[in-house]
């Protein structure tokens, strides 16, 4: 890649190294739900999803099956695959390339891409690898950090980390909540899990809500 | 249960990666349509309201409100506030931990 424009790459840096910071508490999450040191890295390193990853984390932790904690996850992943499509055009890649563009086809990447559509093509791609491998990087490093830091602490719920785990969950959803539909839709969900937890095998109550949400979608025509 | 641990781990790894190359391969088209994209906006928005609100109040199968409601308290006001995420989460943490280990 040859010179990067400085607006690009200040933008890349600020996003990947903001982003991958949250990486200590979904480590610290990962690990307060009975997963490994290892476990959690690998989930950072392979999976590198944040909202799939506290997903499955968080399903399996509550006493979930893997399937659903996967499903879950998996339902919470669909978002990348429509990002992939919108990136695909403008990164014009094959092969292996295609490849290592996909797995850090994220949020972030994306977001910070389409936001240099002003400063063109090169630096949209430039905005995507750059934000894709700083967010790889540093959401990794922090996901190790958290996973040791929570193991060192012993009990989740005397440091709060409990706690963290849906206050996480909170904060990359509350961003989302524009308007009515969508606060309405997170209320019901809400609700609707609490509600069948006692009833519905663990995992269910979280994934039938995904229901609740193609039904809103085909309400709402707009 | 760690067997599940690792099914968890390596089937959400396969299964991420896979929507997203899918993603870099499919025709544009195919998925552009805006029923899919609202739906897909909206997907996100419940399972996530559902994970808060089941790692907020529920132990295994049952409703149990304890210290973490407190957390979850201040996360709101935090957000209310504008917080940033790393604020969020910490006085969440902090809360918690406070009311757990007072009372």
């Amino acid at each position: 890649m040859s010179r990067v424009s400085s607006p690009t790459f200040r933008d890349s840096l600020s996003v990947s190294f903001t982003v991958g910071a949250y990486g200590v508490a979904f480590g610290a999450a990962a690990v307060a739900n009975g997963f490994s040191v290892l476990q959690s890295c690998l989930l950072s390193l392979l999976t590198f999803s944040g909202a799939s990853q506290f997903a499955v984390v968080g399903v399996i932790g509550a006493g979930g099956s893997a399937i659903s904690g996967i499903a879950t996850a998996s339902l919470l992943g669909i978002r990348n695959g429509l990002y992939g499509v919108l990136m695909a055009p403008i990164l014009q890649v094959r092969g292996f390339k295609r490849f290592v563009a996909a797995h850090i086809t994220i949020d972030e990447s994306t977001g910070v891409s389409l936001s240099q559509e002003s400063r063109g093509l090169k630096a949209m791609r430039e905005g995507f690898w750059l934000t894709g491998f700083g967010v790889f990087l540093f959401w990794n490093l922090f996901t190790l950090a958290g996973a040791l830091g929570a193991k060192a602490m012993g009990d989740p719920s005397a440091w709060g980390l409990d706690a963290a785990v849906p206050a996480a969950f909170l904060g990359l959803v509350w961003p989302r909540l524009k308007n009515t539909t969508d606060k309405t839709l997170a209320i019901v969900a809400a609700i609707f899990a609490i509600a069948t937890t006692p009833f519905l095998p663990a995992g269910l109550p979280i994934i039938g809500t995904a229901l609740l949400a193609v039904i809103a979608g085909l309400w709402v025509k707009k | 249960m760690s067997n599940a641990l690792w099914i968890g781990v390596i089937g959400t790894s396969v299964i991420a990666f896979a929507l997203k190359f899918a993603g870099h391969s499919v025709p544009e088209k195919l998925l552009s349509h805006p029923l899919i994209k609202r739906i897909n906006l909206l997907i996100p928005i419940a399972l996530l309201s559902a994970l808060v609100a089941v790692q907020s109040v529920t132990t295994k199968s049952s409703i149990v409100f304890d210290h973490r409601l407190a957390g979850l308290g201040a996360a709101i006001l935090a957000l209310f506030l504008k917080a940033p995420f790393p604020i969020v989460v910490l006085s969440a943490a902090i809360t918690s931990a406070a009311v757990y280990n007072l009372f």
